[in-house]
Formats: C-alpha cells, sequence, structure tokens
C-alpha cells in the first residue's frame, strides 16, 4: 500500500476518493437532487449486492477455469457444459430427495468425476498440445450440449432453495425515509444470495490457505511456474493434474447448483457461462486465483450495473472491459506477464 | 555417359518448352471440369444449397485456414467479420427494412461493405496479436460473442433480433442471381478467385513471411521483420475473404440476422476448417462440403437408424472428436498419409522415391 503511495500518488488520491465516494453511495441518505440525477438508492443497491453476489457465482465457474489453465495449459472450453451437467445433477437430486444441501456434494463429486475421466482418457493423451486439447474440449462442449438437450430437454429448471433461505433479510443499509411517518427504510435483500456468497468467499478464501500455505499448494504452484522442473523433483505430476482438473471441474459443478437456485438451469447457459468466465479470466489475468476474483466482481458489478443503467448495452459492457484490459495489460489485472 | 547428359538437358528443355496449362496438374483439370459442367447434371437444390453454400462456408473457413495454417492464428471471428460484411450490404444496399438501408448502388455498397469488414477485422487483429496460441482462440470468441450480443441489441443500425431480410443481390447483365446456376458460377467463380489468392499469397514474400512468423517470431524479429505487422495485415487479408463469403451468405439466404453470426456458427467454421485440414487451402472446401453434406443429409440418416433428426451437433460433435483424436491435421492430413503409405516399399520400409 505504501509502495503504491510512493510510485503512484496521484492513482493512489483517485482510488481513495473513489473508495470514499462509494462508502458514502452506500450508507448515506441520498439527497433529492442525486436521486434525480442517477434513480432511487434501492435500485443502486441492490444492483450493487446483485453484481457482488453474481461475482461469487462467477468466481466458482472461473476459479476452476483458471486454476486448470495455469496449471495444464488447458483451455477447458468445455466448462461450460460442466456447469451446466453440475446444474441439472443438482436440480434432480434436489428435487427428488428434498434436500437442497446434498445437491452440492453430489454435483461436485459426479462432475468431478466427469473431469477425472476426461483427462485420464483425453488430455493425458495429447500432453502439451495446447491446440489440439482446446479443439478437443471444443468437440466434448458440442456432443455433451446435446446429450443433455437429449436426456434433459430444452425446458427451464429452478432449483428452490429450502424454507429457510428462502425470503428476504433486513439490512442495516438506509434506502430512504418514510415520507409520512419519517422511519427510515430498510434494505431488504433474498437471504440465499447472501448466504451462497458468503460460501463462495469461504471457497475462495480455503482454496488461496491452500494454495500458499500447505505441501499440495506448494506442488500446484511450482507445476504453474514449470512443470517440467516439478517433475524433475519426483513429484507424481499427473496425479496432481487429475487432482486439480477434478477440483477444477467439481467447482464447476457446484457453481452449476448456485446457478441454478440464483436462476435457471436451461440449454444455452453453458455458453453463457463458459463466456463469463473466459472473460474473467482475461481481465484478471490467466492462472491467477486472485485475479479470478477481481475479474469476477468487476465483470459481475459490470453486468448489474450495466443492465440497470444502460440495459441495451450491458453484455457488450463486460466485452469493453475486456478489451480495454486487453488493450492496456494483455497479461490481465493480475497476470504476470 | 554423353548420351546420358544428353538426355538430361532434353528433359529440362522439354520442361521449359512446355505452355502453361500442360504445367497444371492434372488434378486441377479434372476438378475445374467436373465443377464447371456441374450445372449439366446437378439438379437445383444440389446447386444452390449443397454446392453453393459449401463454396461459401469454404471462403469464410478458408479465411481462417490462411491465419491458422499460415499464421499459426486460430481465430473464431471470422464468421463475424462475415457477418459484418453481410449487415454492410444489407445497411448501405437495399433490403426489406427501408428505414435503416440506405439503397445505394451496388458499386458503393459492396466496396465499402468490403472495406468496413477489412477495418473490423484489422482492429480485431491488433487486439488478438497482443497474445499468442490458445490465448488467441479465446479473445476472437469473446469477440465473436460481443458482436452477436451487440448486434441483437443494436436496434438503429442492426436491426435487433430479426436482422435484416430482402437483401438480395444486383440485377447485372441482367441475370438473376439468385437462380440456382447463376448463383453456382457466381460463388464457384468468387471461392476460386479466393482459393488461387490464397495460394499465390502464400507463395509470395509476404506469406513466406508470415509462414517464419509462424514458425519463429523471434528470429524473423531478428531479420527485421516486424512480426506484428505481418500478423495484422494477415487479419487484414482474411477479413477480406471472409467478407466476401459473408456478402454471399447474405444473398444466399436473403437475409442477416444475428444468428447467422452466432456462437454455434462461429465454432463451425473452426469445425470445418480442422474436419478439412489446415495444412492447404484446398482443406476448408472439403470440410465445408462434408459438413454440408451432413447438414443437409443427416436428418434422413439418423431417422433411418431410428434417432430424431435433432441430433445433428451430436453426430457434428463425435465426428469432429475422431478427427481431432485420429488426425489433428483434418481429412488433407489422412490423404498425406496415405499417400506416404502408399509409397512406401513393403520389404524395404523406406519410401521407393528416396532411392
Amino acid at each position: 500500500m505504501r509502495a503504491l503511495a510512493s510510485r503512484h500518488p496521484g492513482w493512489t488520491i483517485v482510488i481513495l476518493l473513489a473508495v470514499a465516494a462509494l462508502i458514502w453511495l452506500i450508507f448515506a441518505i441520498w439527497p433529492k437532487g442525486l436521486v434525480d440525477v442517477i434513480g432511487r438508492k434501492k435500485v443502486f443497491l441492490n444492483a450493487l449486492f446483485n453484481g457482488i453476489t453474481l461475482g461469487g457465482l462467477y468466481f466458482l465457474v472461473a476459479s476452476g477455469f483458471t486454476l486448470i489453465f495455469g496449471l495444464m495449459r488447458n483451455v477447458n472450453l468445455a466448462h461450460g457444459s460442466l456447469y451446466l451437467l453440475g446444474g441439472y445433477i443438482g436440480y434432480f437430486v434436489a428435487s427428488s430427495t428434498g434436500y437442497w444441501l446434498l445437491a452440492f456434494p453430489v454435483a461436485f463429486v459426479l462432475v468431478a468425476a466427469v473431469g477425472v475421466l476426461m483427462q485420464i482418457f483425453i488430455f493425458r493423451r495429447m500432453e502439451g498440445q495446447d491446440l489440439r486439447q482446446t479443439l478437443v474440449t471444443i468437440g466434448i462442449s458440442i456432443v455433451m450440449a446435446d446429450l443433455m438437450l437429449w436426456g434433459v430437454g430444452g425446458d427451464f429448471y429452478n432449483i428452490t432453495p429450502p424454507s429457510w433461505l428462502s425470503g428476504p433479510m433486513e439490512t442495516l443499509l438506509v434506502t430512504g425515509v418514510k415520507r409520512s411517518s419519517g422511519d427510515l427504510i430498510y434494505l431488504k435483500y433474498p437471504v440465499v444470495r447472501v448466504v451462497i456468497f458468503l460460501a463462495s468467499v469461504v471457497i475462495g478464501i480455503a482454496m488461496w490457505l491452500i494454495l500458499n500455505r500447505t505441501q499440495i499448494g506448494m506442488m500446484i504452484r511450482a507445476g504453474v511456474d514449470d512443470r517440467d522442473m516439478l517433475s524433475a523433483t519426483g513429484a507424481r505430476i499427473q496425479l496432481v493434474f487429475v487432482g486439480v482438473f477434478a477440483f477444477g471441474a467439481g467447482l464447476a459443478g457446484i457453481a452449476g447448483v448456485v446457478g441454478g437456485t440464483f436462476q435457471s438451469v436451461a440449454p444455452g447457459e453453458d455458453i453463457r457461462f463458459l463466456l463469463a468466465s473466459l472473460v474473467v479470466v482475461i481481465v484478471g489475468g490467466m492462472g491467477s486465483i486472485t485475479g479470478a476474483a477481481l475479474g469476477a466482481l468487476l465483470i459481475g458489478l459490470a453486468e448489474q450495473f450495466g443492465s440497470v443503467y444502460f440495459p441495451t448495452y450491458a453484455v457488450v459492457l463486460t466485452f469493453l472491459i475486456m478489451v480495454l484490459v486487453l488493450a492496456f495489460r494483455p497479461q490481465g489485472l493480475m497476470g504476470r506477464s | 555417359m554423353a548420351l546420358a547428359e544428353t538426355n538430361s538437358t532434353r528433359r529440362t528443355h522439354n520442361a521449359q518448352e512446355r505452355v502453361w496449362f500442360e504445367r497444371i496438374p492434372a488434378s486441377y483439370w479434372v476438378v475445374g471440369i467436373v465443377l464447371l459442367i456441374m450445372p449439366a447434371f446437378a439438379s437445383d437444390f444440389a446447386l444452390y444449397q449443397v454446392f453453393g453454400w459449401t463454396f461459401i462456408l469454404g471462403m469464410i473457413s478458408l479465411s481462417l485456414m490462411f491465419l491458422g495454417g499460415y499464421g499459426g492464428m486460430v481465430s473464431l471471428v471470422q464468421m463475424s467479420i462475415a457477418g459484418l460484411a453481410g449487415y454492410m450490404v444489407a445497411i448501405f444496399g437495399d433490403s426489406a427494412i427501408t428505414d435503416i438501408s440506405m439503397g445505394w448502388p451496388w458499386y458503393v455498397a459492396i466496396p465499402l461493405a468490403l472495406i468496413v469488414a477489412m477495418f473490423f477485422g484489422t482492429i480485431v487483429g491488433s487486439l488478438a496479436v497482443r497474445t499468442e496460441g490458445i490465448y488467441t482462440i479465446m479473445i476472437t470468441l469473446a469477440v465473436a460473442a460481443a458482436f452477436f450480443y451487440f448486434t441483437r441489441q443494436n436496434y438503429v443500425v442492426f436491426n435487433g433480433f430479426s436482422g435484416f431480410n430482402g437483401v438480395l443481390p444486383p440485377d447485372l447483365f441482367g441475370v438473376d442471381w439468385r437462380q440456382s446456376k447463376p448463383f453456382y458460377y457466381l460463388t464457384l467463380f468468387w471461392a476460386t478467385v479466393a482459393y488461387f489468392s490464397v495460394l499465390y499469397i502464400s507463395r509470395a514474400p509476404f506469406g513466406l513471411a508470415l509462414q517464419g512468423v509462424r514458425d519463429n517470431p523471434r528470429r524473423m524479429a531478428a531479420l527485421g521483420y516486424s512480426v506484428n505487422a505481418h500478423r495484422i495485415a494477415a487479419y487484414a487479408f482474411a477479413a477480406l475473404i471472409a467478407g466476401t463469403g459473408g456478402i454471399l451468405l447474405t444473398w444466399q439466404s436473403a437475409q442477416i440476422s444475428p444468428g447467422t453470426a452466432g456462437i454455434g456458427p462461429a465454432i463451425d467454421i473452426l469445425v470445418i476448417a480442422v474436419i478439412g485440414g489446415m495444412s492447404r487451402p484446398i482443406g476448408p472446401f472439403i470440410g465445408a462440403f462434408i459438413y454440408v453434406l451432413l447438414k443437409t443429409f443427416a436428418i434422413d440418416v439418423l431417422l433411418s437408424v431410428g434417432l430424431s433428426g435433432e441430433r445433428f451437433q451430436l453426430l457434428i460433435g463425435l465426428g469432429f472428436l475422431a478427427i481431432v483424436f485420429f488426425s489433428p491435421d483434418g481429412l488433407l492430413g489422412l490423404w498425406d498419409r496415405w499417400q506416404e503409405y502408399r509409397k512406401r516399399d513393403p520389404l524395404l520400409d523406406r519410401r521407393e522415391d528416396m532411392r
């Protein structure tokens, strides 16, 4: 922080001012002039919270993607299909057993198993051939999308959260003042989104801790830097590969359940989330978990604020961010050049 | 000794004396003549839907093959460039959406459309060359998606979800170019032009430098070649081919909409190029022919084995997987390996012409 301040004093002031303005926007009661210019505070707060929670979902999808890419140089374009598969598995588990929580471990294990099969039977055979692996993942995504359409049909499925998670909760944030009585109006926000966001934060922190504080994490980081050297030191690199692929695929499966609860599971969502994780990873930086978190937050916020304040071009906004990042920092915000 | 010498000099003399058309390989003659007399025995449906579409998809795919095969850059944005050119023809020229279409004559609208497509291709190229290898795929895929969403949302210029219909080719020389025979020759002509221009460029200094950049960018930079300029120029040239294909595609269906240049079609172009093979310019046309045959007749085949006709994507996906698995350089690679195998002496286990 101090190093940043001494190197770029101008930017530090701009960032601090922006943070201060954001804190004021969140906590203050908006004066009438501001409401006239950018709309009601409730809309703003909802967009902010939706953006942050959507960022949590994007992080779940993109972190697996970036982990697999970072270690194995494998652009897994079937990642969106794994997400969709997780969503369908979650829906059928949750609706047949009635336990929403059970959907997560089942989706994780089954999708991770698919990931293990893909790694062992397909990617291991073409190690080091980046382009060929990518082409294979495109083929797999085409086949999986059609198989799922065949098996499940084109309907929309919604995973309903249990009763103790449904409904809104009161937050401490003031959205306005009642004109009649002068009471403060507090923001209400769906519990399930908050819980899921907290869970994704926990998963993110756990991943960071595993990567930076444990032996396995050390091996993975070493593999990201130089996998030939790692295998030369006697680490069982194929085992690490399979493990990381399984974990990344499993995360995509969990994200599918989360996405099915937030929104819905349907054909086409695979492409949507594949693109989202592509953009997140390009913006955040390849192979970096913190980059994925930052990129996911940025893209989630851009998408939600975009859909509130410039509805027609909300999707284009996220791609604009990507183009800007590419033009000025091609390795991504947190990537190493 | 002297006899051998005269023999060999006579042979070289002969090679020089051969007239230009004698130097064209026999296979070119056969394919060319078959393609030229095709309308005599093929049905209108085959000419318009099968061959017309093959040539168009082949051209768009050829632009990807040029970038991928000679430049080492696999770009998924070629379909968007084609779509943009189609949109521009609809916007500058005539369409059923008279509010937006400007109705300019074809000799203004078509060059303008191609210039816009080349401009777009150059911009995307200059973004994409900042990264390498698999990153290029990711970035161009994202740009293709952005193009799709933008055209779907924008109603002022691109007319949103429904796009443009009634985009017809001009009535040049008093011919209705959407009749099957004229359209067949139109697409055949432009596909041939595109094929030979790619072949020519691949042997011209620019193409050789581009292949050098593909194989070893650092060495080419050390030799004084601007690596990025060559790559961006390749994107611009590929955009010209893709744009021409896009205009023909728009004329073929008389409409252009966001779905024409969506993510699925963008990936289909890659599938076509990979199935055919990216080592030579003929590959994309072979791939396109197979793709079009599958797309046209797969329904009948699938129905006959008791599956629903909707499983076309599954068939394409599995075929694509099989090709990538067993022959990464596509059908051309299979052909090359078969040729190699045929030339091999089974007893000595080496090629005959190596004696």
